[in-house]
């Protein structure tokens, strides 16, 4: 059965139980954590803090040593750190913003304890990517292959990644199910 | 060490230069990102037909990386922040 289905604006709709809300909830709260990141403690940052940051003397950015992070946040040129640290220096901060910001949109469209889910068509593509981040942080995080369903099952039923494995497969349903609508 | 005189004589050589290679976006296989999502994105940030979309989706699939799309510098670069802000794994390079 189809999680989600095409509304007549172009939008699309589904319904999700308590426990699938609070998971959606979890997840993409962890991504704006981390999309925050070490700037969670510094005042509001300002227009003028951001050109001060970009004029500044001293070394480009390196590739985060997190490897979720340097998966989210990847360089924008490989085999030249020269021109991969410029890069980063002038998009790193927007593209934390713009993470931050479609997790955003799944926390406010999120029913607060399960039900109905509505989104229009620009709700329903920040959902796509702030599912797809929560992905590959995961998916990083659990060292996931394309054969992830034979990672699964070859876990003991009591390993505690069972239940991130189980988390994983069930955000790409989610995923395929909306694109799905989405294409329609 | 010496400082380089200030600008006003540029060699004339610069007027000669041959035209830039073009530069280009590449994307690169992993494991997680979905077929039909990355199908999806290069249909919505290329303005792609599907076949199209599809057929490159199918060559970083299989091939480990695709041309996704070439031109200047500025412009590939603007598609890798765009791509990155879809997950996908891209880059910049110039073509060889």
């Amino acid at each position: 059965m189809e999680m989600f289905r095409r509304t007549r604006d172009g939008g699309v709709r589904t319904w999700l139980s308590d426990g699938e809300a609070e998971l959606l909830r979890a997840c993409v709260t962890a991504t704006i954590d981390l999309m925050a990141g070490d700037r969670k403690d510094r005042p509001r940052r300002t227009i003028i803090d951001d050109l001060e940051e970009l004029f500044a003397a001293g070394p480009d950015p390196q590739v985060p040593s997190d490897p979720v992070l340097a998966r989210l946040l990847p360089e924008g040129y490989r085999d030249d750190a020269d021109k991969a640290g410029e890069f980063r220096k002038y998009t790193e901060s927007t593209l934390r913003e713009a993470k931050k910001y479609f997790a955003q949109t799944v926390l406010d469209t999120l029913p607060e304890r399960g039900g109905a889910v509505r989104l229009t068509a620009d709700q329903a593509r920040d959902w796509l990517r702030a599912i797809n981040d929560v992905r590959l942080a995961l998916g990083v995080r659990l060292k996931v292959t394309e054969e992830f369903e034979d990672q699964l099952a070859a876990l003991d039923p009591e390993d505690p990644r069972v239940a991130d494995f189980t988390a994983y497969g069930w955000l790409g349903a989610v995923l395929d199910s909306l694109l799905r609508a989405l294409n329609r | 060490m010496s400082v380089a005189p200030a600008e006003v004589d540029l060699p004339r050589i610069e007027d000669e230069s041959v035209p830039d290679k073009p530069w280009i976006t590449l994307v690169w296989n992993d494991p997680v990102n979905l077929m039909s999502y990355v199908t999806y994105v290069f249909e919505h940030v290329f303005g792609y037909p599907r076949s199209k979309a599809e057929k490159l989706m199918l060559d970083v699939h299989r091939k480990g990386k695709a041309v996704v799309a070439s031109g200047t510098r500025e412009a590939m670069e603007r598609n890798v922040e765009v791509l990155h802000g879809y997950g996908l794994w891209a880059t910049v390079r110039q073509d060889a």
